[in-house]
C-alpha cells in the first residue's frame, strides 16, 4: 500500500498519490484500479494521526455547498428576488422569503430599497445542486446586509489558511490591526477598521497569506509581518 | 453550416454497446463491414466532372468546375485546387443555417490534404500561360443526407468527380487565351480513398451510422494510396485513442481501401487497365 | 517576402538547417500564471514560436441556452496575431485558424473532467505571438498548462509535438522551413501519464511502418515536454516553500 507523496508535497493533474490503505485518500483524487492521482494542481496534506491524506487545489473557483456562509454581491433586483454574484460560476438567488419573515408586498422599488445592486451581504447557502442555482438566507442572525468595508477576494481554497487552526491566524489579525474581519467560504473577506492604514496593512497582510497558503510556519512570519510593518 | 451537439440518449449508446459486445452491430453488420455502396458520375452536365455516392443512406454529391486564373506566388507553374465543403442544414436537423462551421471546414482541408500529399491532381498540367495564368479547380463537396460517414462518401464523390472532369484544351496567341471545344481528361493518378474508423468504448468499427457517430468517443480518419501508404490522418471528436489503437485503425483502413478502390475503378472503367503511374 | 528554398534540409552529416540531429527537439520554455486577469495562463517558446494561452473558467455560459445540462461547455480559439508571420496574416479568422481551434479544443477536452462543471464553460484562449512551424503544438503545450494553472480538474496534462519528413528521414519537431519545404507534418497530442493520443493528423505520404516509428518518437519527447511542464507549474508554488 504505498504512498508515493509526501506531506506539503506539490502535486499536477493525473500525477500518482499512491494506493489507499492505512491511509485514506481524499480530496481532488481520481481512482484507476487501485491506485489513486491527482485531478488538480494542488498540494497534499497528511494527517497522520487521522490517517488522511488529502488533496487539495492551489486555485480555482468557489462551488457552492449548503451550509456555507458567503459573501455575495447584489447584481440584480427582480420583483420577488435578487441575483447574487457569490463568486461562483453559479450566480445565486435570494428570494424575498429569506430575507425578513415579514410579509411584504411585492413591488420592484420596495425590494431595491432593502437590498439595492452593489449591496455586499453576507449570507448562507440554503440549497444547492447542480440543477439549480444555489439558494441564499440571510435571515439569521449575523447575516445581512454588509454596510461599509473593503472587499478583498482570494482564491477559496486558501480560506482555512487564513482562518488559521482553531481561529489563530485571525485573532492574531484582528488583535494586532483592531480591524473587524468578515470573512465569506467563497473566497471574500471583508475588513472593517477605522484606521486606512490599519486597513491597508490587513489587505497586504492576507494577500501574503495567499501567496504563501502552502507553506509551514506561516503564523510566526506573518506575526513578524505585521509587527515590522506597525513600527514604522 | 455548423453541426449542432447532440448527444445519444445514454440508453441508445448502451443497447449499442451491447451489440458490440456479442461482435454485432445494430444493423447486423461485422465491425469492418461498409453499409452498400453506390457511386454514380457525371450527373451534373453544367459541372466540369461531377459525381453522387451514397453510402447506406448517407448521400453526398461533388461537383468539379474550372476556371482561368493566377497561380499562387510561391508555385507560378502549377494549377490550383481548391476544396470546399458544406453541411448544409438540407442534410440534416443537426446542420445549422449559417457560414462555413469548423466541421464543414475540417472536412474540405481534411480531403484537400490528402489529395495534394498523394498528388492525385498533377496540377501541374493545369498550366496554361507559365507563370501567369493557369487553371483554377473548385472542387465543391455537398452532403445531401447525414446517416453517418460523411467523409469516406465525400471523399469517394470528390475523387469519382474528378476522375470524371474533363479539361478543355486550349490555345494562346501573344498572351490572348482561346479556349477550345475539345476536351481531354483531368490527369489524375495515385488515387486517395479515404477510411474512418468510430471509437466507441474499445471497439474500433469502419463506416460508422449517425448513431454510431454520435455515441463514439472518437473518429481517427486515414487517407490511403493503392499502394497501402498513408497520405492524410486526421483525429477527430473528444475522446482518445491508445497507440496500439491507431496502429490497428490504419491496418483496419488499409484494408478496407481495396474493395473501395475497387468499386471506384470499376465505376470510371478502370477495372482492367494496368494502375496508373504512381508518383512519390 | 517569398521564402527560397533550402538547398537541402539535411547534411551529408545528417544535420538539419539549424543543425539539429533527425530525433532533436528545438529549446522549450514554459512559464506558468503569467496573465493577472485569466484564471490559468501560460507563455510558452517553442524553438522560435511565442506563444500565450489565457483559460477561463468555469464560468456563466453566454449566451445562457448553450448551456449543457451535464457537463461544462468547453470552447478553445487559436489565433494567430497579424505580425507572428512573415506575410501579414489578416485578423479576420482564416480557414486554417477554424480547423486548428477545433484539434487543439479536441487535444485538450479529454484530459477535463468536464462532468464535474454542469451548466458552465471553460474557454481557453491561445495567440501565437510569433510562429515557426509547430504552433499547434505550442497551443496544446500551453493551453494545457493554463488550463492546470486554473485549478481545472484533469485526468493529466496534454502535451505535443511534430514529427515530420524529409525525404524518408523522420524528423523531429519540425521548423517552419521544414514544414513548407520538407515531406510530410505529423502533429501528435498525448496525455502523457495515460499513454492516450488526443491529437493525430498528418499530411504528407507515409508507410505504416513510418506511423508507428513516428508515434514511437513522438512519445520519447512528449515525455520531456511533459516534464517542463510539470517544472513550470510546480515552480512558483516551490520556490516560497524553499524560501521558509
Amino acid at each position: 500500500m504505498p504512498i508515493y507523496v509526501k506531506d506539503r508535497q506539490i502535486v499536477v493533474p493525473g500525477e500518482a498519490i499512491g494506493e489507499q490503505g492505512k491511509i485514506k485518500i481524499e480530496g481532488h483524487v481520481f481512482r484507476i484500479g487501485k491506485k489513486y492521482y491527482s485531478k488538480v494542481l494542488g498540494v497534499v496534506t497528511i494527517n497522520e494521526d487521522a490517517k488522511v491524506l488529502r488533496v487539495i487545489p492551489l486555485k480555482g473557483k468557489y462551488f457552492p455547498v449548503e451550509g456555507h456562509t458567503v459573501i455575495g454581491k447584489i447584481i440584480d433586483v427582480g420583483f420577488t428576488s435578487w441575483d447574487v454574484d457569490i463568486n461562483s460560476p453559479y450566480t445565486a438567488v435570494l428570494p424575498v422569503s429569506e430575507v425578513t419573515s415579514k410579509p411584504v408586498t411585492i413591488s420592484r422599488t420596495d425590494l431595491s430599497k432593502i437590498l439595492d445592486v452593489g449591496d455586499l451581504i453576507l449570507a448562507k447557502i440554503v440549497s444547492f445542486d447542480l440543477n439549480k442555482d444555489p439558494v441564499l438566507t440571510i435571515k439569521e442572525s449575523k447575516l445581512g446586509k454588509i454596510p461599509r468595508g473593503v472587499l478583498v477576494e482570494i482564491p477559496p481554497q486558501k480560506i482555512p489558511r487564513i482562518i488559521g487552526k482553531k481561529g489563530s491566524m485571525i485573532s492574531m489579525i484582528k488583535e494586532m490591526l483592531g480591524v473587524e474581519l468578515i470573512v465569506g467560504q467563497n473566497g471574500r473577506i471583508v475588513i472593517v477598521g477605522e484606521d486606512p492604514y490599519k486597513v491597508e496593512l490587513a489587505v497586504l497582510t492576507i494577500r501574503k497569506i495567499e501567496s504563501e497558503a502552502h507553506t509551514t510556519g506561516l503564523t510566526d512570519r506573518i506575526k513578524k509581518f505585521i509587527e515590522e510593518r506597525l513600527r514604522t | 453550416m455548423s453541426e449542432e451537439r447532440i448527444y445519444l440518449p445514454s440508453i441508445k449508446r448502451d443497447v449499442i454497446l451491447a451489440s458490440l459486445a456479442k461482435g454485432e452491430r445494430l444493423d447486423g453488420r461485422k465491425f469492418d463491414q461498409y453499409r452498400e455502396i453506390r457511386l454514380e458520375k457525371g450527373i451534373v452536365g453544367k459541372a466540369e466532372g461531377s459525381a453522387r455516392v451514397y453510402i447506406g443512406s448517407t448521400q453526398v454529391i461533388a461537383g468539379v468546375k474550372l476556371s482561368i486564373g493566377n497561380p499562387f506566388p510561391d508555385t507560378p507553374n502549377e494549377g490550383v485546387q481548391i476544396v470546399n465543403a458544406e453541411l448544409s442544414p438540407l442534410a440534416s436537423p443537426l446542420f445549422e443555417w449559417g457560414p462555413p462551421g469548423e466541421e464543414d471546414i475540417e472536412l474540405a482541408r481534411v480531403i484537400d490534404r490528402g489529395l495534394r500529399s498523394a498528388r492525385t491532381v498533377d496540377l501541374s498540367k493545369l498550366v496554361i500561360i507559365p507563370g501567369t495564368k493557369v487553371w483554377t479547380l473548385y472542387i465543391d463537396i455537398y452532403p445531401l443526407d447525414h446517416d453517418g460517414n460523411i467523409i469516406d462518401a465525400a471523399g469517394l464523390a470528390a475523387l469519382l468527380a474528378l476522375l470524371d472532369t474533363k479539361v478543355p484544351k486550349t490555345t494562346v496567341d501573344s498572351g490572348k487565351i482561346t479556349v477550345l471545344e475539345e476536351k481531354e481528361p483531368l490527369p489524375v493518378t495515385n488515387l486517395v480513398i479515404y477510411v474512418t474508423v468510430a471509437k466507441i468504448d474499445e471497439y474500433l468499427i469502419l463506416d460508422p451510422t449517425l448513431e454510431e457517430e454520435l455515441a463514439a468517443d472518437a473518429k481517427i480518419t486515414f487517407g490511403v494510396t493503392e499502394k497501402g501508404e498513408i497520405c492524410a490522418i486526421q483525429k477527430s471528436g473528444e475522446g482518445s485513442f491508445k497507440p496500439e489503437e491507431v496502429l490497428k485503425a490504419r491496418d483496419l483502413a488499409i484494408n478496407a481501401s481495396k474493395q473501395l478502390f475497387e468499386a471506384v475503378k470499376k465505376t470510371v472503367g478502370l477495372a482492367d487497365m494496368p494502375q496508373q503511374a504512381q508518383q512519390a | 517576402m517569398k521564402k527560397t528554398p533550402p538547398e537541402r534540409l539535411i547534411d551529408e552529416n545528417g544535420r538539419r538547417i539549424d543543425g539539429r540531429l533527425p530525433d532533436e527537439m528545438r529549446p522549450l520554455r514554459i512559464e506558468a500564471g503569467v496573465l493577472k486577469n485569466a484564471d490559468g495562463s501560460a507563455y510558452v517558446e517553442l524553438g522560435n514560436n511565442k506563444v500565450i494561452a489565457a483559460a477561463y473558467g468555469p464560468r456563466e455560459v453566454v449566451p445562457r441556452h448553450e448551456a449543457l445540462p451535464d457537463r461544462a461547455v468547453f470552447r478553445c480559439r487559436y489565433t494567430m496575431l497579424p505580425f507572428s508571420v512573415d506575410e501579414r496574416k489578416s485578423p479576420q479568422p482564416s480557414r486554417r485558424e477554424v480547423e486548428l481551434s477545433k484539434v487543439i479544443r479536441e487535444a485538450l477536452a479529454p484530459a477535463i473532467f468536464l462532468q464535474e462543471y454542469p451548466r458552465t464553460a471553460i474557454e481557453v484562449y491561445i495567440n501565437i505571438i510569433q510562429a515557426d512551424g509547430g504552433t499547434r503544438t505550442a497551443s496544446i503545450i500551453a493551453g494545457a498548462v493554463a488550463l492546470a494553472d486554473a485549478g481545472i480538474s484533469m485526468r493529466d496534462l496534454v502535451a505535443a509535438i511534430a514529427v515530420g519528413k524529409i525525404g524518408d528521414i523522420l524528423v523531429l519537431d519540425i521548423n517552419g522551413l521544414e514544414d513548407q519545404f520538407g515531406d510530410g507534418d505529423m502533429p501528435i497530442a498525448m496525455m502523457p501519464s495515460r499513454g492516450e493520443i488526443t491529437l493525430l493528423q498528418a499530411d504528407g505520404v507515409y508507410t505504416p511502418q513510418q506511423i508507428e516509428e513516428a508515434i514511437k518518437l513522438a512519445q520519447k519527447a512528449i515525455q520531456k515536454i511533459y516534464a517542463e511542464q510539470v517544472r513550470a507549474l510546480k515552480s512558483k508554488y516551490e520556490a516560497i516553500k524553499e524560501s521558509e
